[in-house]
């Protein structure tokens, strides 16, 4: 078994893929069960370095000599920027307004 | 002969001129353009009847003339629906009748209703009156005349709610309607079923003779009895609800609420022989092809004669009297249409019944106009309250006599002769039946007089204001009526209105005649005796008391049809539909409705509002989409 | 070999820290949490041998946004209060997605990526490589991206700031409180 794991022939994509994956469901499981905004914001930002992992290992094994997947895991980080900036605008104001971060004061669209 | 039109086109202006300008026309002018325009309307018909009987005989007999026939509707391969104008002896007659009796009404409401709110109103009503019962009269397919035979119901309506503040008024013009209403339902059956077998509406080829046309409808049998049979039994109930024949005669009683010159027009003259005339229309075929049903006519209007000649010996209100009058003279129509045949001799009951329907309507216009200008001297329709007015009003003394004499049958007034046409064509036919008219014509005399002693002889009562003689407008057609009272039996009829179109020369015969008259004359007797003493009052025999009260009360038809509608129609019949209607049909929909809003609140939940319930909702749709693409 | 070692080291750290970041009760410490994934995720570039990318991963990430975050932490907070927990029936049916969720992708990644590709070892890109296709105009060449970038950088910072900026009334109510 020992073998199986660690050998000489490198890493498969299939394990970058299997971690990436782990950790977009922890972001997403953590999307749906935060209270607080700040944590559900934390969990996007997971949700965002999945899929750039993703990126980078595809462009890596079956483009070596491109860049692109590179590029885009790269304006990918900023714009992770911009909008984890603006978010937390979005919830300082928030908090100004109830007092606490919570999401669950954000029920105005009840139908 | 074409001008005939007018006859029709005149009346119907002058309702749309009447009736758009209500409002802009003062009572004067709308009374003179109303009754104008009937003048006109009866100068046409008296110059239509004389051309018409003067010049239309071919080998001396007179022939159908149709001016004019307008396709209207086409139903099918074979059948339509024509508008026309027919000509024939009993139309043109109509027309004269209708025509003189309406003008004369016309010129006595300028007086009657002097005053009225509502004048304009009721000379536009007139003149719709007018148009549809010479609409009705100059038909030449059976559904043209059941349009107009509608219209003359509408007509009626609205005249005899015309007193519309007064809530007798509105229940009569109300019940008048519906009961005529309920028996043309089975006159409109009995044309669908009638034109059904035979194909065509139109009176000309029903009536020719042609047994061809019968065939289908005399082969196909329903219970027992041919379609022919049927169609005309339900035909002649139609026109029994409008000629009020027991027991659809409850409405003519009540209609008595409208004005009087509207119950001398419509509910004496004119209206109430329509049925009289649809059987006299579609005579050829009731004699030839359908003799049961016109047993059943006879004895139908036998009873009815005799029926309304007991009520009205008790009646106290004068114009109830000359309804129930009214209801007994077409009984006698009825009858003898109902034992007449075709051809010459046995032709007479025919011939009596149409003479009659003449006579009658002047007389007893004649009457109603009478009673009218009483009851606008004293103010009230109980004969209680009139009696002695012989000095105070002496031209409706005179020709109220006229009339009552008339509709007695003392020669020579008109009645005499018509009514003993009659009695001769019952007795031709079957005694008994004879014997029994005789009974009711007894009955007629006596009642009559009755009224007249009542109002004209005994006891003078006090009065608020003094009374006076009415004024011309309403004399004069009292005085013009009485010519014809006075003088119609001596019209040669028989030369101009017989079954078979052939002239016929009426014969007297002396034994029915002498013994109509004896028989008249101690019921004129008994009257006076009974009523022209001022303080004698006459007493009801003890013997007789149950009877009298039921007549009084009209032998309680009125309460049998309240007892049917009310306890078995409504409680019985109208309360189940009414719980399904409610419960069931409105059940399904509330429970639709309920439904709707019990899922609607279940699935509210999905639109809470917060973002994670959305993102949770989101993915789960988006991993079921793939699962399903991948594994499906 | 040494690569596979380095890779399962990082991969483990990845797992548990994504994991407990999201199950943890205290925000603080959630924030950590996350911060040690960012840096993982970094070794996982070099690894890669993207050391560019490997360097903005900590510069930014983890070290803009995560300061960021730890400051909007202190801003947002009540110090010393726990952060309240959802009821069982929400966290069990996220848990449920999530895992089922996983358990699809895992069959389509296993079913369709199969482990063949292979690690070729080439030149490491350089710089200059890196320069001239950031700020160049030919195919897969990302000056425009570049720029949109920095004009969304610029709105998002003005319109953070205007969000989050005090307006009067606010200033004035402390005031008034003292009255």
């Amino acid at each position: 078994m020992g073998e199986l794991l660690i050998n000489n022939a490198g890493v498969p994509v299939l394990a970058y893929q299997l971690v990436s994956l782990v950790m977009f469901f922890a972001g997403i499981y953590g999307f749906f069960t935060r209270r607080n905004l700040m944590m559900m914001l934390i969990a996007v930002e997971l949700i965002l370095n999945a899929a750039d992992i993703n990126f980078a290992v595809f462009n890596r094994y079956l483009f070596p000599g491109e860049m692109d997947g590179m590029f885009f895991a790269l304006f990918t980080i900023a714009i992770a920027a911009c909008e984890t900036a603006v978010a937390i605008a979005i919830i300082i104001n928030l908090y100004r307004n109830f007092g606490n971060a919570d999401v669950d004061n954000l029920k105005n669209m009840k139908g | 002969m074409e001008y005939t039109l007018m006859l029709l086109l005149l009346p119907l202006a002058t309702f749309v001129l009447l009736g758009l300008f209500s409002n802009k026309l003062n009572h004067k002018t709308s009374g003179m353009i109303g009754t104008g325009s009937l003048l006109m309307v009866a100068l046409l018909s008296f110059y239509a009847a004389g051309e018409y009987f003067t010049t239309q005989k071919v080998d001396a007999v007179f022939q159908t003339l149709v001016p004019l026939n307008v396709p209207w509707l086409n139903m099918g391969a074979k059948q339509h629906i024509d508008m026309g104008i027919l000509l024939d002896p009993i139309s043109v007659m109509m027309l004269v009748v209708i025509s003189t009796v309406s003008l004369m009404v016309h010129i006595y409401s300028l007086g009657y209703m002097k005053g009225e709110k509502g004048f304009q109103r009721y000379y536009a009503f007139l003149s719709l009156f007018t148009f549809s019962m010479m609409g009705l009269v100059l038909s030449t397919n059976i559904f043209q005349m059941y349009i107009f035979w509608e219209l003359v119901g509408v007509s009626s309506y609205l005249l005899i709610g015309f007193y519309y503040t007064k809530p007798a008024a509105v229940a009569a013009s109300k019940k008048a309607f519906i009961v005529t209403r309920f028996a043309d339902m089975f006159f409109l059956i009995g044309i669908l079923v009638l034109s059904y077998y035979t194909q065509t509406f139109d009176f000309g080829t029903l009536t020719s003779g042609n047994s061809a046309v019968f065939q289908e409808a005399a082969s196909a049998k329903f219970l027992g009895a041919s379609a022919l049979v049927w169609a005309m039994a339900l035909i002649f109930i139609g026109g029994a609800g409008k000629s009020a024949m027991f027991p659809l005669h409850i409405w003519l009683p009540d209609a008595m609420e409208g004005p009087t010159p509207v119950s001398a027009l419509i509910h004496a003259a004119t209206m109430v022989v329509a049925g009289v005339y649809l059987v006299a229309r579609l005579f050829p075929i009731y004699v030839l092809f359908t003799p049961e049903v016109l047993q059943g006519i006879a004895y139908v209007g036998a009873f009815t004669s005799m029926f309304a000649a007991l009520i009205a010996i008790v009646q106290t209100d004068i114009k109830r009297v000359l309804a129930f009058s009214t209801i007994s003279q077409i009984g006698f129509m009825m009858v003898a249409l109902g034992v007449s045949k075709l051809e010459g001799h046995e032709g007479l009951g025919y011939m009596a019944s149409m003479f009659h329907l003449f006579t009658h309507a002047m007389f007893k216009a004649l009457l109603f106009l009478g009673a009218g200008s009483v009851i606008h001297a004293v103010h009230s329709n109980e004969m209680e309250n009139m009696g002695g007015l012989r000095k105070q009003m002496p031209i409706t003394h005179l020709t109220f006599l006229t009339a009552c004499l008339a509709i007695a049958g003392i020669p020579p007034f008109s009645g005499f002769f018509s009514k003993d046409e009659i009695l001769s064509a019952t007795y031709q036919y079957n005694t008994g039946l004879g014997i029994w008219m005789t009974l009711v014509a007894a009955l007629t005399a006596f009642y009559m007089f009755r009224l007249y002693f009542s109002i004209f002889w005994g006891k003078e009562k006090q009065h608020t204001h003094p009374l006076h003689e009415s004024p011309k407008s309403m004399t004069f057609p009292l005085i013009f009526l009485a010519i014809p009272t006075l003088l119609g039996g001596f019209v040669p009829f028989g030369q101009f209105v017989t079954a078979d179109r052939a002239p016929y020369s009426i014969h007297m015969d002396w034994l029915v005649a002498v013994i109509s008259v004896v028989v008249a004359l101690e019921a004129i007797f008994i009257a006076r005796k009974l009523y022209q003493h001022p303080d004698k009052k006459p007493v009801v025999p003890a013997a007789l008391k149950g009877f009298h009260k039921a007549a009084s009360h009209r032998f309680y038809v009125d309460e049998v049809y309240l007892f049917i509608t009310k306890k078995i129609l409504f409680n019985g019949i109208s309360r189940a539909f009414t719980w399904f209607d409610r419960h069931v049909v409105d059940g399904f929909i509330n429970g639709l409705a309920t439904a709707t809003d019990w899922f609607s609140i279940r699935i509210r939940v999905f639109q809470s509002g917060e973002i994670q319930w959305y993102a949770w909702v989101f993915l789960f749709g988006t991993l079921l989409i793939t699962a399903l693409i991948l594994f499906v | 070999m040494t690569e596979q070692i380095i890779f399962y080291l990082l991969a483990i750290a990845i797992t548990a820290f994504s994991i407990m970041a999201e199950t943890s009760k205290r925000i603080v410490r959630s924030a950590t949490y996350l911060l040690f994934v960012l840096l993982a995720t970094a070794g996982l570039y070099m690894l890669l041998g993207y050391y560019f990318l490997f360097a903005v991963q900590i510069s930014v990430y983890a070290g803009g946004i995560m300061v960021l975050f730890i400051m909007a932490i202190f801003l947002t907070h009540k110090p010393g209060k726990n952060v309240s927990v959802r009821r069982g029936w929400r966290i069990g049916s996220s848990l449920l997605l999530s895992v089922a969720g996983l358990l699809l992708c895992g069959d389509i990644i296993l079913n369709n990526v199969i482990g063949i590709y292979q690690f070729i070892e080439n030149e490491k890109l350089t710089m200059q490589q890196i320069g001239t296709a950031m700020l160049g105009t030919g195919k897969q060449q990302y000056l425009l991206s570049f720029e949109m970038m920095s004009i969304l950088l610029l709105a998002c910072i003005v319109g953070a700031i205007l969000i989050a900026r005090k307006t009067k009334t606010e200033k004035n109510e402390p005031n008034e409180t003292k009255l």
